[in-house]
């Protein structure tokens, strides 16, 4: 199974400009309700998106409800996003939704690893360039687009060009978007090597 | 120089060095559980991909089912039968281990797993599940890890990871009465923040450590993830091997020495260095109660709840928004806020240890008028060795609902809630929003905290209990 690559994106950015963002937030678990990856965008940030939950009824103050950052591709956010529970499904929803990239001063370590596997890019930025950004996006979201160019490691917007450091290992993974099983399966005989000798060092755990 | 624990149990696994500063890590035991754990296997057979070694591989039915004492297959969560029947399909077709409903050996992952002795020192153990950093009390490397993670580990029994770096968090002195190690996190979390541990893999060392039994220290370890580390650990010793003597899974005979003598050797050595080094101090450490939506907005019950204050705006943006969802004001005292209802349960506080601290400050006593109390023991194991003490009376004739085992509420799935904007007091690990129930308010506390502010009606220091 390919990944979709991540290489140049440009799109609209929204803030939700607040730490420790958890995926019990961006994803409630009431939610989840198939098993499946799938059919989760509806369910994003529901508890923030709608006003009452059985009838979905869209709250006007949250981001994501507001003309002014329709078609949003890219989140702005505050330290420790995607803290909380290894949900996997953050990370689909999100997908589904349509967001691309995530800037955040910091991320949950396992929702960082779940974004690599899904083609997201979790992207970290000290607060106060977030801050700039989202300064500038305010003025006119639809207009006021932000580049990332992740093979570069930048972000462009409002005329100034943000550098930005990534794992050099998850940049590939995204950049040529990677399966990780297989790439790992072309290891096979080291696997199977390892294997074998730690079933003579260790017998108790066979 | 000489390694840390979490050096020589990284060298231990690690396969081969991949180009980019990422190791290719041999995982010696996976565990699912029906949420997480049958979307893994269905997608894994949807790229026709094979578990490569079933037999270290085990599941829990633990996050869907209900807890009631007649349950069955069908759960108060919506479509949650689907989770049901998806993982006992997947796990058989796969050769895989599982706890299933009816399994006396049945219960939230991080309880049976060290309750069966199936983690064990010097191993790595992984689950699509944050809090399996609990497993790390036994002196093991585990930690949680998505869906996407979990397949790979299924198929190859590796996974790629990037090396974290290292932090040692010493707590000196000793606990006094009614201080818990859930007081100990809460206090490290709130101290260094909910972001704190980021990036690290944490050891738990110090004279406080040592003092903790092995159940406590899975408390302890429990909410390293809420501290944001990548795993917690504790170096194994002599009441880690005394704990897995006789486990159904841990080695016997000869094997069982040959363990034994390995696992004795698990410590870091001297002269380890690590990349961070913090020291609490838990002499004076009083019990700990969240006010806000964070593990990190804690404070000692003698407190009162903090300004937004001159922290970094992001940071303060969510703490006034924490302070408006949980309904309170600024310098109100925390201790005496009063509560709709009470749970004890969850991976952090629900093993017998727990369940006999709670009771006895409940026993004789009685639940405040109009509160709900729900006690929820981590295995079924838990729940018939609390029946054979007698604890299930005390907690009963208190007026607490005495369930079956599971995850129960402490997360809220659709199903079973404790109501809207209803004030908890809960042994869980997250106070996050909506967390046990729509726009349910929940403050995090150690049994004997939520077993006292149960009789009280309101949040009260446990100590005016002992
Ligand atoms: S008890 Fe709560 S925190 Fe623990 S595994 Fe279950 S849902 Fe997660």
């Amino acid at each position: 199974m390919l990944m979709e690559e991540f290489v140049r994106h440009s799109g609209i950015a929204a803030p939700i400009l607040r730490g420790n963002v958890d995926t019990d937030a961006i994803i409630p678990s009431r939610e989840m309700k198939r098993v499946s990856k799938l059919g989760l965008g509806e369910g994003l940030f529901a508890g923030w998106r709608y006003l009452t939950q059985e009838t979905r009824n869209p709250d006007p103050q949250f981001v994501l409800n507001q003309d002014a950052y329709r078609g949003a591709s890219i989140l702005l956010s505050g330290p420790n996003f995607g803290c909380g529970s290894s949900r996997e499904h953050a990370v689909w929803a999100l997908k589904e939704f349509g967001i691309r990239a995530i800037i955040a001063p910091g991320f949950g370590s396992i929702f960082a690893n779940n974004c690599v596997r899904n083609g997201v890019l979790a992207l970290e930025m000290g607060d106060a360039e977030i801050k700039r950004i989202a300064d500038w996006v305010a003025l006119d979201a639809q207009r006021n687009r932000v580049l990332i160019d992740l093979p570069a490691q930048v972000v462009e917007a409002a005329d100034v060009s943000f550098p930005f450091s990534v794992d050099p290992g998850a940049k590939r993974m995204l950049v040529e978007g990677l399966d990780a099983i297989a790439l790992t399966q072309t290891r096979w005989q080291q696997i199977s090597a390892f294997h074998e000798q730690r079933k003579q060092l260790r017998p108790w755990l066979y | 120089m000489g390694l840390s624990l979490f050096e020589k149990l990284w060298q231990e696994h690690r396969v081969e060095r991949q180009d980019d500063a990422t190791d290719l890590i041999y995982i010696d035991r996976v565990f699912l559980h029906e949420r997480t754990g049958s979307i893994a296997l269905s997608s894994l057979q949807a790229d026709g991909r094979d578990v490569f070694y079933p037999q270290q591989v085990f599941c829990c039915m633990d996050h869907i089912v209900d807890t009631y004492p007649e349950r069955s297959d069908e759960t108060t969560m919506p479509s949650g039968k689907d989770f049901i029947v998806a993982t006992r399909s997947h796990t058989r077709a796969a050769g895989i281990t599982l706890f299933d409903l009816d399994d006396p050996r049945q219960g939230i992952v991080h309880v049976v797993s060290p309750e069966q002795g199936i983690v064990q020192p010097g191993m790595t153990l992984v689950c699509p599940d944050s809090h399996t950093c609990t497993q790390g009390a036994l002196g093991a490397l585990a930690w949680g890890i998505g869906s996407s993670e979990a397949e790979h580990a299924l198929a190859t029994k590796t996974l790629r990871v990037k090396k974290p770096r290292t932090m040692r968090v010493h707590f000196d002195g000793s606990l006094a009465l009614g201080v818990s190690a859930k007081d100990m996190i809460l206090h490290l979390i709130a101290t260094h923040g909910a972001n704190g541990g980021s990036g690290y893999a944490v050891e738990f060392t110090g004279q406080a450590v040592s003092e903790l039994d092995m159940e406590a220290r899975m408390t302890l370890c429990n909410m390293a993830v809420e501290f944001s580390a990548f795993t917690g650990l504790i170096a194994p010793d002599e009441k880690t091997v005394a704990f897995l003597q006789g486990r159904p899974y841990a080695p016997v005979g000869e094997a069982w020495q040959q363990a034994a003598d390995y696992w004795r050797q698990l410590v870091s050595d001297a002269d380890s260095i690590y990349d961070c080094e913090l020291r609490v101090d838990c002499t004076s450490l009083e019990p700990q109660v969240t006010w806000g939506t964070s593990p990190q907005h804690a404070t000692g019950i003698s407190g009162a709840v903090p300004a937004p204050g001159d922290v970094d705006t992001l940071e303060r943006a969510g703490r006034e928004k924490a302070l408006a969802y949980m309904d309170l004001q600024v310098g109100e005292p925390i201790a005496g806020k009063m509560l709709d209802a009470a749970f004890i349960g969850s991976c952090t506080n629900s093993r017998i240890s727990d369940l006999r601290l709670a009771a006895s400050v409940l026993k004789g006593r009685k639940v405040a008028p109009g509160l709900r109390a729900i006690c929820v023991p981590g295995s079924m194991l838990v729940k018939a060795q609390a029946e054979a003490e007698g604890l299930d009376k005390v907690f009963i004739e208190a007026g607490f609902e005495w369930r079956a085992s599971g995850c129960s509420m402490c997360f809220f799935a659709g199903g079973e809630h404790f109501g809207f904007q209803q004030r908890v007091i809960s042994t869980t690990n997250r106070n996050f929003e909506s967390r046990q129930g729509p726009e349910t308010r929940t403050h995090l506390a150690s049994p004997v905290m939520v077993a006292a502010s149960a009789v009280r009606g309101c949040i009260t220091d446990p100590r005016e209990f002992l």
